[in-house]
């Protein structure tokens, strides 16, 4: 059984929002509304300052406040790489998985339900990447099984240094970012 | 069943573009288009190649169409441009045909030109109007005495057009607003231009040095894809711009250069290079001409004497220098895009190239490459007729090194003065002047004096507010066009075709420059009937065929040597067969044959220079309606020092507006307070504040940095206008 993640480079990310892009042609996201992000930080004095971007998105998380918190089983954990799901059907859009999240993965889709990333799980059951990785023109992203030893995911985690995201949330996030 | 099927993702993605469109407040214009395109409703996806229009990079395009309805848009697989992966404004291209602000139909002005008011008309009586008032300018002035400025692929029938019409005055602001100075800098030195693609080996550099060319927030796709391997393999990465740039967070060294003085720092470059003899001997020896008198200028100008001028620290002024020849020939000085920046621009990249010749780069790998475009013969045509008068843009070849792409300001210029010769019709394609030009009153005036203006665009772009006739074109997803043959490390041809129909009365260009020609008595240059009979005569003539090609978008040449290490005969078109460090030419001219360092003014107290660059998801002023693209940004911002933001109370997202020396005043622009520029200057995205009613989404939304550059500063060399010379300051009442 996979457990998915990203591997993200942000030495080579240069925020260009082609990730986001992709992901609302791909997954028809409505205007006015994101699954994925772009942060930059900066630190330090001009002209001594070095700076961090990010393309940022839900964790996948393996510890999920996010599905603990639904009230009706919509927000979960699906059966193929512990990717975290959402069912709009059984979604009665209580905002209670919004406001549980860390990362403000999640947001209301204007037809009534909670909405985020889904790792593009339509594309990875066929066999593909999700649309952001794919799209990226700097190859900033990486995709795979993190249980994997021998997935490009686990060797770039073995070969360099990297951090994740409000690690002191506890939320376990499936999401790796490359420093 | 817990996961979400494929099934059910096309039923939700079919329910939110309807939203997006009326969210996007023309829920009416959507409707209409997806009711016609529905009629043919063909179910399941449909894969169809292309290439891309979102900006001049023309990368191939997969087009995805599901259920008879445009879906979204990848890279080719095969496109050597863009590896299958598209960048941001690309992956957005499918909202140019989703656009809610689309011309719909041909417009004719029923007010003031610039009032906004129009009658729609229908293209017949469109193309009575326009062909009645273009044969009574022949009659009156003579066929010269018209101009067409147009940009892209799409203008090619319109070229076309102009010249069987017997006019010779044909231009894009991108040569004099861009990339002038620097193609005619290396033609001076190499005797060849860098072109576009650059023709840069950015992939394998093993030095790059970027002197304001911000990669990654420009996003020319192959050269970002590039630059990311660069990072990735641990290329030395040296980063000279007053603004802290995304190139310059990957950089191994940041040189924070005052404004205006990148000359200074090349020239004490090359002093080092040569004083220490440096440089690539042999290369020199071999191929260089007139190298002692170059070296004899440069030598003077030391690293401390840079400094007073740059504020860069000497010592890292020769570190820089020493690393970049630590790896030439792989050193790659970039000459960067946008050149046009002090007047003396040309000078200025004339040093660049000088620099790569001192680390032997042109022709070596990770230097500049020598490119292969596809060739296709020509169609056939009648010849032109013979021109009666010269081309009006550089009267008395006052800009001697101007090249034939000419000078659009000189057209401006002379549509003004009416010397040497008077201009009556203006025919824009594609080209947004009024953000493309500097000092917005001169085109106005220009404008003033015609007595025919039309603007084909797929937008009401601001230019489009002030033509008599407005034609609405289609966008590069409904219409085939020219194939692009763009030079790169292998030759190929791509092929554009329509992928969905015109939501409403929108023609191509091909159509448009044909049904003209016909009502102008010029049927004889418009031969074929269609643009598919066009395409498959030429690919015919190279031994294709246009089916070969809508099956594979892309059809490639054979690969052949792109480096002299490779057996590649080096060949220099100067006049003296080799790189000319010391320019006779330019000495005949009377103009420095080795560059001369020159001082620009600097900005009076409380003032600011203005400096604009790009952003990664916008293209000029072209793209800021495009929903998906104006999602992401929708406004631009002001970046100011944080000290000084400090110092004049301005906080972070307040408003505030600019004036310019000159007492022009912006729209409102939010403050971005940041330790990441300078703090003599200010810094904002071009294309921004735009004042075109009939775009709604984008009306006044942030500042142009085109309105308040009323100064210009034309470069001798060739005409180019410099428009970083331009200081403003803070408006705080809003």
């Amino acid at each position: 059984m996979p457990r998915y993640g990203m591997v993200i480079d942000t030495k080579k990310c240069v925020g260009c929002n082609d990730c986001i892009v992709a992901c609302k042609t791909e997954n028809s996201v409505p205007i006015g509304y994101n699954r994925d992000w772009i942060v930059t930080e900066s630190f330090g004095k001009f002209p001594d300052i070095n700076m961090e971007i990010r393309t940022e998105r839900c964790n996948h998380c393996s510890e999920t406040p996010c599905v603990s918190c639904c009230p009706t089983g919509a927000s979960h954990i699906h059966d193929v790489g512990g990717v975290v799901l959402i069912d709009h059907h059984k979604c009665i859009g209580c905002k209670a998985c919004v406001e549980a999240c860390p990362y403000d993965a999640r947001f209301i889709h204007p037809d009534g339900y909670a909405d985020k990333c889904t790792f593009c799980i339509h594309r990875v059951e066929k066999g593909e990447n999700p649309a952001c990785v794919d799209v990226c023109p700097t190859y900033c992203m990486h995709f795979g099984d993190l249980d994997d030893p021998n997935s490009e995911v686990s060797k770039l985690l073995n070969s360099r240094k990297y951090h994740v995201l409000i690690p002191d949330a506890g939320t376990q996030p499936n999401i790796f970012y490359l420093v | 069943m817990n996961s979400l099927s494929r099934r059910r993702f096309l039923k939700i993605s079919s329910a939110t573009i309807a939203t997006a469109a009326v969210i996007a407040g023309s829920a009416k214009t959507f409707v209409k288009s997806a009711d016609k395109i529905n009629e043919k409703n063909v179910k399941g996806i449909k894969k169809i190649p292309t290439y891309c229009d979102l900006c001049f990079w023309k990368c191939g395009v997969m087009a995805y169409v599901k259920d008879g309805k445009l879906w979204k848009v990848e890279g080719h697989p095969d496109d050597p441009l863009s590896n299958g992966r598209l960048c941001p404004r690309g992956t957005g291209g499918v909202g140019a045909h989703y656009d809610p602000d689309r011309l719909r139909t041909p417009l004719i002005r029923k007010s003031l030109r610039g009032e906004e008011k129009w009658v729609e008309v229908t293209w017949g009586e469109a193309f009575d109007y326009i062909a009645e008032k273009m044969i009574k300018i022949k009659n009156e002035y003579g066929p010269e005495s018209m101009a067409l400025f147009s940009h892209g692929v799409g203008g090619t029938f319109f070229k076309h057009l102009i010249r069987a019409y017997g006019c010779p005055n044909e231009t894009a602001p991108s040569f004099a607003q861009c990339r002038g100075p620097r193609e005619t800098a290396f033609e001076l030195t190499f005797g060849d231009i860098v072109g576009s693609p650059e023709r840069t080996d950015i992939q394998n550099s093993d030095c790059l040095v970027l002197i304001g060319s911000h990669l990654g927030e420009n996003m020319h796709n192959t050269q970002v894809q590039e630059f990311s391997r660069a990072v990735e393999k641990g290329t030395s990465i040296i980063v000279v711009d007053p603004r802290f740039s995304v190139a310059a967070s990957k950089a191994k060294y940041y040189l924070p250069i005052k404004p205006g003085t990148d000359l200074a720092l090349l020239l004490a470059w090359m002093s080092v290079i040569v004083n220490e003899k440096l440089y690539d001997v042999d290369y020199v020896k071999n191929y260089g001409f007139g190298f002692e008198a170059f070296a004899a200028e440069v030598s003077q100008y030391t690293p401390e004497w840079a400094y007073i001028e740059t504020g860069i620290d000497p010592n890292i002024i020769r570190e820089t220098a020493r690393e970049m020849v630590r790896y030439k020939p792989a050193t790659l000085v970039h000459p960067g895009r946008h050149a046009t920046w002090y007047g003396d621009d040309a000078q200025r990249e004339r040093a660049i190239a000088l620099l790569n010749a001192l680390l032997g780069s042109w022709g070596r790998k990770g230097g500049f490459y020598i490119p292969y475009s596809y060739s296709i013969p020509k169609y056939k045509y009648p010849p032109y007729p013979e021109e009666q008068r010269k081309p009006v843009h550089n009267p008395d070849n006052k800009y001697p090194f101007a090249n034939a792409e000419q000078i659009s300001t000189g057209i401006r210029e002379a549509t003004i003065s009416g010397k040497p010769y008077p201009i009556k019709g203006w025919m824009i394609y594609g080209t947004n002047l009024l953000q493309a030009l500097p000092n917005r009153d001169e085109t106005i005036q220009a404008i003033q004096n015609l007595d025919l203006m039309v603007v084909v665009d797929v937008v009401p772009s601001e230019i489009a507010g002030w033509a008599d006739v407005v034609l609405p074109e289609s966008v590069y997803l409904e219409r085939y066009d020219d194939l692009n043959t763009s030079p790169f490390r292998e030759s190929f041809v791509g092929l554009r075709q329509p992928v969905v129909e015109e939501p409403n009365d929108q023609k191509p260009n091909w159509w448009m420059a044909k049904k003209l020609g016909e009502k102008l008595g010029l049927a004889e240059y418009f031969p074929w009937n269609d643009i598919e009979e066009y395409l498959d005569a030429r690919l015919k003539s190279a031994e294709l065929s246009l089916d070969e090609l809508k099956e594979k978008g892309i059809i490639k040449g054979p690969e052949q040597p792109i480096y002299f290490d490779d057996g590649l005969e080096p060949v220099f078109w100067t006049p003296s067969g080799k790189i000319e460090f010391y320019s006779p030419q330019l000495a005949e001219a009377g103009f420095d044959p080795v560059p001369k360092y020159t001082k620009h003014p600097e900005p009076p107290a409380g003032y600011f220079r203005l400096l604009y660059g790009r952003a990664p998801v916008h293209t000029f002023s072209k793209t800021q309606s495009n929903p998906l693209l104006h999602d992401l940004m929708s406004v631009n911002e002001l970046w100011v020092n944080a000290d000084i933001a400090d110092m004049y109370g301005l906080k972070q997202g307040q408003k505030i507006k600019l004036k310019n020396t000159d007492g022009v005043i912006s729209d409102e622009i939010k403050i971005k307070a940041t330790e990441r520029i300078r703090p003599d200057c200010v810094y904002m995205v071009h294309g921004f504040g735009q004042k075109s009613r009939q775009l709604r989404s984008t009306y006044k939304k942030g500042a142009s940095d085109a309105e308040l550059i009323t100064k210009y500063k034309t470069d001798p060399l060739m005409g180019g206008t410099g428009m970083n010379v331009n200081f403003v300051t803070f408006e705080m009442e809003v």
